[in-house]
């Protein structure tokens, strides 16, 4: 028995969701009384998974792996799983991990908990909690299969520093051309801006801030707090900004540490896609806005004025450190 | 083209949620229930098919005789006719498997559907049918396109996007993108007439057990109040993200 992580990296560098995953999969570990395998593919340096527990590393160099790709993927992580007689197999929130693990279950014939935000209740049975109904609820999924596949939801169990000796170990999966059917073309990335993926804080602005002219103060408040930008739908839809940056129930959703609402007064389905954020400030010159009774902290004012003055005293406080 | 639409049968957005019989079961009472929202993507992209590329479009969902209204609701957008499997949605997979005996009896070119269901936020049901079926499979795909066997499709990677293509057949799990919100197909009057008399086939369940069971829901504890700042002394706010809530 053990347990199998699937630790994904970005162009070779490992990330936070990474960093957390482990962390997580090494706890669940402990908890079964058994031992932590984590699987990486084309990583250059494993190193830093040693500081989140991962014991035993399994690395996987293929050529063919280079872009990412869902079934083939899902392949090398099941016959992993096999290898390593892992009936629980942890995957990530990403997109890429959303793609592949609905495959891996089938692949395992495993009971799939996706959106799990806390370590298993149980081992057995086996219990995750999860989120559902849009962060308006919670459930106990137990998992009856032999094999249990979790994807963790990003942001919810945070690191956990456990530095061990890391066993690095080469694997050589044998993939088939059935893996590859679906050819990639071309990937179109944003480079050199913080994603809302991997922010840790949000900065998003509403139709509060009357024009696309006026986000430079939206864009340096982010700036000052290492922060990813976003937006509301009614921004996205009027072509303020880009659908990329649409934050709510239908466009992304967010998970971050910190939530800064600006001129947004909080539709039920723009909360539903940012209340699983931890810390959610809202600034709106309407102080019956809905979105003050979902946040933590709040300024009824005028974001205009608010605004660039958090901006000045967020530096000094910066320099301060 | 023979085209399949999975629709789920969920909530409204603006439902207030609350469970029953000792947290055990989502409580329907009063709620009204709608078409998930991401089918309503995948469902207009194939109405476009349908008009552009002369496809055939059935719809189909998992469940008790409640969400023959939603289906008839997606016929009413232009759907030709709908299969309802006449059994409880116990779980993701189980739902992916009846659904794989659908595409089986029926065979699908292109089976489209919205990558989560807004109730139980799986975002299980389109990957699993794929690898159930063999399928190629596209998820969070934010546009189609399908050139007689051939199928281009974008879909969404964290900080931008990708295009892939493939053969058919294929699963599309869609979000927006896949057409735009604006261009959602609402039913009109002669839609809603003309779906009365379209084909609604019920077929029974195949034999399957649930992989997983949900055994107790909650609510999130109430959160206390928003602490108000002072808009003159955001020096306040600062410091309270810093020493009390520790985020900056």
């Amino acid at each position: 028995m053990s347990v199998l992580v699937f630790a994904d990296h970005s162009e070779g560098k490992f990330k936070k969701t990474a960093f957390e995953i482990v962390s997580f999969g090494k706890q669940v570990a402990k908890q079964a009384e058994t031992s932590l395998v984590v699987l990486t593919i084309n990583a250059e340096s494993t190193n830093v998974l040693s500081d989140y527990g991962a014991e035993k590393i399994l690395t996987i160099q293929d050529k063919r792996l280079n872009t990412f790709n869902a079934r083939a993927y899902a392949d090398c992580i099941q016959q992993a799983a096999l290898k390593e007689n892992a009936n629980i197999v942890v995957v990530d929130s990403t997109n890429n991990g959303l793609y592949l693990a609905p495959i891996l279950a089938v692949k395992l014939e495993a009971g799939y908990a996706s959106n799990v935000i806390d370590f298993p209740a149980s081992i057995a049975p086996f219990t995750v909690k999860r989120k559902v109904f849009s962060s308006k609820g919670f459930g106990l999924t137990q998992i009856d299969t032999a094999h249990k596949l979790i994807g963790l939801g990003k942001n919810s169990v945070g690191l956990i520093e456990d530095k061990v000796n890391s066993v690095e170990e080469a694997f050589s999966p044998s993939l088939n051309d059935d893996d590859f059917q679906i050819t990639s073309d071309s990937i179109d990335k944003t480079s050199g801006k913080i994603t809302i993926a991997d922010a840790d804080i949000v900065v998003s602005g509403g139709r509060g801030l009357k024009g696309p002219e006026n986000w430079a103060m939206i864009e340096e408040l982010a700036d000052v707090l290492g922060a990813a930008t976003a937006c509301s739908k009614p921004v996205s839809d009027l072509g303020w900004r880009p659908h990329s940056e649409h934050v709510g129930q239908t466009g992304k959703p967010v998970t971050a540490n910190l939530y800064i609402a600006i001129g947004i007064s909080g539709a039920i389905q723009h909360l539903a896609g940012v209340n699983s954020s931890k810390v959610k400030v809202v600034i709106n010159t309407d102080p019956e806005a809905p979105f003050f009774k979902a946040a933590d902290y709040g300024i009824v004012g005028d974001a205009f004025e608010v605004v660039p003055e958090l901006v000045e005293k967020l530096k000094e406080f910066k320099s301060s450190l | 083209m023979k085209i399949l639409v999975c629709i789920s049968h969920v909530p409204d957005t603006t439902s207030k949620i609350n469970f029953t019989e000792d947290g055990t079961k989502f409580d329907s009472n009063g709620v009204q229930f709608v078409i998930n929202p991401y089918d309503e993507f995948a469902l207009t992209r194939a109405m476009w098919f349908k008009e552009k590329q002369a496809a055939t479009v059935t719809v189909a969902s998992v469940g008790s005789a409640v969400v023959e209204p939603t289906l008839r609701k997606a016929l009413a957008i232009g759907a030709d006719d709908a299969i309802r499997v006449d059994t409880e949605p116990f779980d993701g997979y189980y739902v992916a498997k009846q659904l794989s005996e659908v595409v089986k009896t029926e065979g699908y070119d292109l089976v489209l559907m919205g990558k989560e269901s807004i109730d139980y936020n799986g975002g299980m049901v389109p990957g699993m049918l794929a690898e159930l079926l063999g399928f190629n499979f596209v998820n969070a795909c934010i546009g189609l396109e399908i050139n007689n066997n051939s199928a281009t499709a974008s879909r969404e990677i964290d900080g931008g996007k990708e295009v892939l293509s493939c053969s058919l057949p294929l699963i599309v799990a869609g979000q927006k993108g896949l057409v735009e919100e604006k261009d959602l197909r609402i039913p009109n009057m002669r839609g809603i007439m003309m779906a009365r008399k379209k084909p609604l086939k019920v077929i029974a369940p195949i034999d399957f057990s649930a992989t997983t069971a949900t055994v107790k829901y909650e609510k999130p504890v109430a959160k206390g109040a928003c602490k108000l700042i002072d808009s003159s002394n955001v020096d306040e706010l600062i410091q309270l993200l810093h020493n009390e809530a520790k985020v900056i």
